[in-house]
């Protein structure tokens, strides 16, 4: 096979990085998602939110292929994914993988480097190099060498986020990057995340924390089966749609949180109109 | 019966003798071993890590009646076709594991179950039925017998005698086993350990599954001869397991496996003579011993070890259950 041509930095204007259209996804002919229309545009830090069984994770699966589509599209950076590989990061669930497995830090974060690697080639130096700073981007370099499971579950997502970055993407897909997380860990990761998106990379993150997510997001998709609502988040973050989104199962709890939390968002916007 | 259940040590008829007396096959036969072990070990420590095992033991059951169909159709004891044969119902196999799995609420480890006790029953009434006068002995397709493998037929490379046939084509599998985890080392790391990121660098997680199982399928097959198609499954799954007691760094795992496979063979032969009993055995259970003793001594992670240093934190409560347990 010919190499492939690199994309110069103008593709990334003239295509937003995701872009579904009409998309149907079904388990043995049981919809999981159905009708999904969504356009990313570039520099967006976009929290996924829904309900259990809203098919947040499904919507991160389908994007990168490992689910049949059963009707629709998906673009990303204009192309179909398979052509777009090298300018997507992933960060997983944490409990999709064995901790046990025998690799320290170090080795799971070059696994980042394994797409720009191609076949046949085995990380280099610099590979390692780029790793290590990676690692140390997340303070997680003085555990290089632990092996994962001798880790805490914060620790373990700080790896995974590592690895997210040595695959020096545009477009970053993260399934539950919060979940089980200290408050340390936590505030370092969406310190990163932010970082990222400074660097006009583009973010889209399956969050189920309500009280946080406004303030995490400047985009919000409320997903249940199909897009509830999508837009900015003072836009998309309201009583209503969330109501739509959960039903009945929006517990008191979260409705007392998410009143605090609009107030907080107002209180941000008057702030924004008085600078 | 014999004479006596456990014949006295002899050092000079145990150790000494195969060396000094019939060296010319003592060493074709540990080699044998090691390579069969060694090799079987190597793609284990995936199999393993894969948490694919079982999936091993389907695949190494389910080979009789791809070999016995092999042999019924072509009548001879070729390599190929049995490795045609071999390698057919190891695809077979796994796809119907996996058809049932997807189309029924039968779990997977029930499926691996149903598949491989079906087709290896299928392969004992053929066997039995149509092939057992000949050439194709259920017993050692069963158990194998690195003993019994042909010595005479020599390979000669330019001039030089350099082995056995069988030897050399066990070698030529090892080193095409090594070459092809060397090659694509990073691609089985990353499928093995994370299938959704693999996916997601482009790396597809399928195609591995799909060539680690045929390639399983082809390690297990030149490796029954010697081993059997019940103890293929010991070499799978010992050299990794033991390995993965002692250290948690994969290459560290994959070269550690190679030299439990050389104790396995050289120790197995010894014990094997001593008793006079099948090679295959004693070096599966020398795999077994080997296992115990560093499950229990091993130093980081040893059962001692952690009791030791449970006593230490805990004196007082773990003091009164060892008292128990004595």
């Amino acid at each position: 096979m010919a190499t492939p041509v690199i994309s110069t930095g103008q593709s990334s204007k003239v295509f937003v990085p995701l872009e579904i259209h009409d998309l149907t996804v079904a388990y043995s002919k049981r919809p999981v998602l159905y009708g999904i229309d969504l356009e990313v545009p570039q520099g967006s830090m976009v929290g996924v939110v829904g309900p259990n069984g809203a098919g947040k994770s499904t919507l991160i699966r389908a994007i990168m292929d490992l689910l049949p589509v059963a009707s629709g599209w998906i673009q990303v950076f204009g192309k179909p994914f398979k052509k777009s590989v090298t300018r997507v990061g992933y960060v997983p669930q944490r409990e999709s993988v064995d901790w046990d497995f025998p690799v320290n830090a170090l080795d799971v974060v070059l696994m980042g480097r394994y797409g720009r690697l191609g076949p046949l080639r085995r990380p280099s130096k610099i590979d390692k190099e780029i790793a290590m700073a990676c690692l140390e981007k997340v303070k997680m370099h003085p555990y290089a060498t632990r092996q994962i499971s001798n880790l805490s579950g914060g620790q373990q997502q700080r790896v995974f986020l590592a690895r997210a970055l040595a695959q020096e993407s545009d477009l970053y897909l993260m399934d539950e990057p919060f979940a089980g997380v200290d408050a340390a860990t936590e505030a370092a990761i969406i310190e990163i995340l932010r970082d990222l998106q400074n660097q006009g990379k583009t973010l889209i993150v399956v969050h189920h924390d309500l009280t946080t997510a406004p303030d995490y997001f400047d985009r919000i998709l409320l997903l249940n089966m199909r897009v509830v609502a999508f837009g900015l988040t003072k836009d998309v973050f309201t009583f209503e749609n969330l109501q739509t989104a959960y039903g009945g199962r929006l517990s008191i709890l979260s409705e007392v949180a998410l009143s605090r939390a609009q107030k907080k968002l107002e209180g941000d916007t008057h702030e924004n109109i008085s600078e | 019966m014999r004479d006596q259940f456990l014949p006295a040590f002899s050092f000079q008829n145990a150790i000494i003798e195969p060396w000094s007396l019939y060296f010319d096959s003592t060493i074709w036969i540990v080699t044998m071993g090691f390579l069969v072990a060694a090799t079987c070990g190597l793609i284990g420590c995936f199999i393993i890590l894969r948490r694919m095992a079982l999936v091993g033991d389907a695949i190494s059951h389910s080979l009789l009646p791809g070999i016995t169909l092999a042999f019924l159709l072509t009548n001879s004891r070729d390599t190929l076709p049995m490795m045609i044969g071999a390698i057919a119902a190891g695809v077979v196999t796994v796809a119907l594991i996996e058809a049932i799995r997807q189309s029924s609420r039968i779990k997977p480890d029930a499926a691996i179950g149903i598949v491989f006790s079906s087709l290896f029953a299928i392969g004992v009434v053929l066997i039995s039925a149509y092939a057992d006068t000949v050439d194709l002995d259920a017993e050692c397709v069963l158990y194998g017998e690195i003993g019994w493998i042909p010595l005479e037929d020599r390979i000669v490379l330019g001039g030089h005698e350099i082995g056995p046939l069988p030897v050399i084509r066990m070698a030529v599998i090892g080193l095409i086993a090594l070459g092809l985890l060397l090659t694509f080392y990073k691609e089985l790391l990353v499928t093995s350990f994370d299938a959704g990121l693999a996916a997601s660098l482009g790396i597809n997680p399928g195609r591995y599954q799909y060539g680690l199982t045929l390639f399983l399928s082809v390690v297990i097959v030149s490796s029954f001869e010697s081993v059997g198609v019940i103890l293929v499954i010991a070499m799978l799954i010992f050299p990794g397991a033991t390995s993965m007691l002692l250290t948690d760094r994969l290459p560290r795992i994959l070269w550690l496996s190679a030299g439990f496979s050389g104790l396995y063979g050289l120790l197995g032969f010894h014990l094997a003579t001593w008793l006079d009993a099948s090679i295959a055995g004693g070096m599966t259970v020398v795999a077994g011993i080997i296992f115990t003793l560093v499950w229990i001594l091993a130093p980081k992670r040893g059962l001692l070890v952690k009791f030791v240093f449970k006593s230490h934190s805990k004196g007082a409560r773990t003091s009164s259950i060892e008292t128990q347990a004595g």
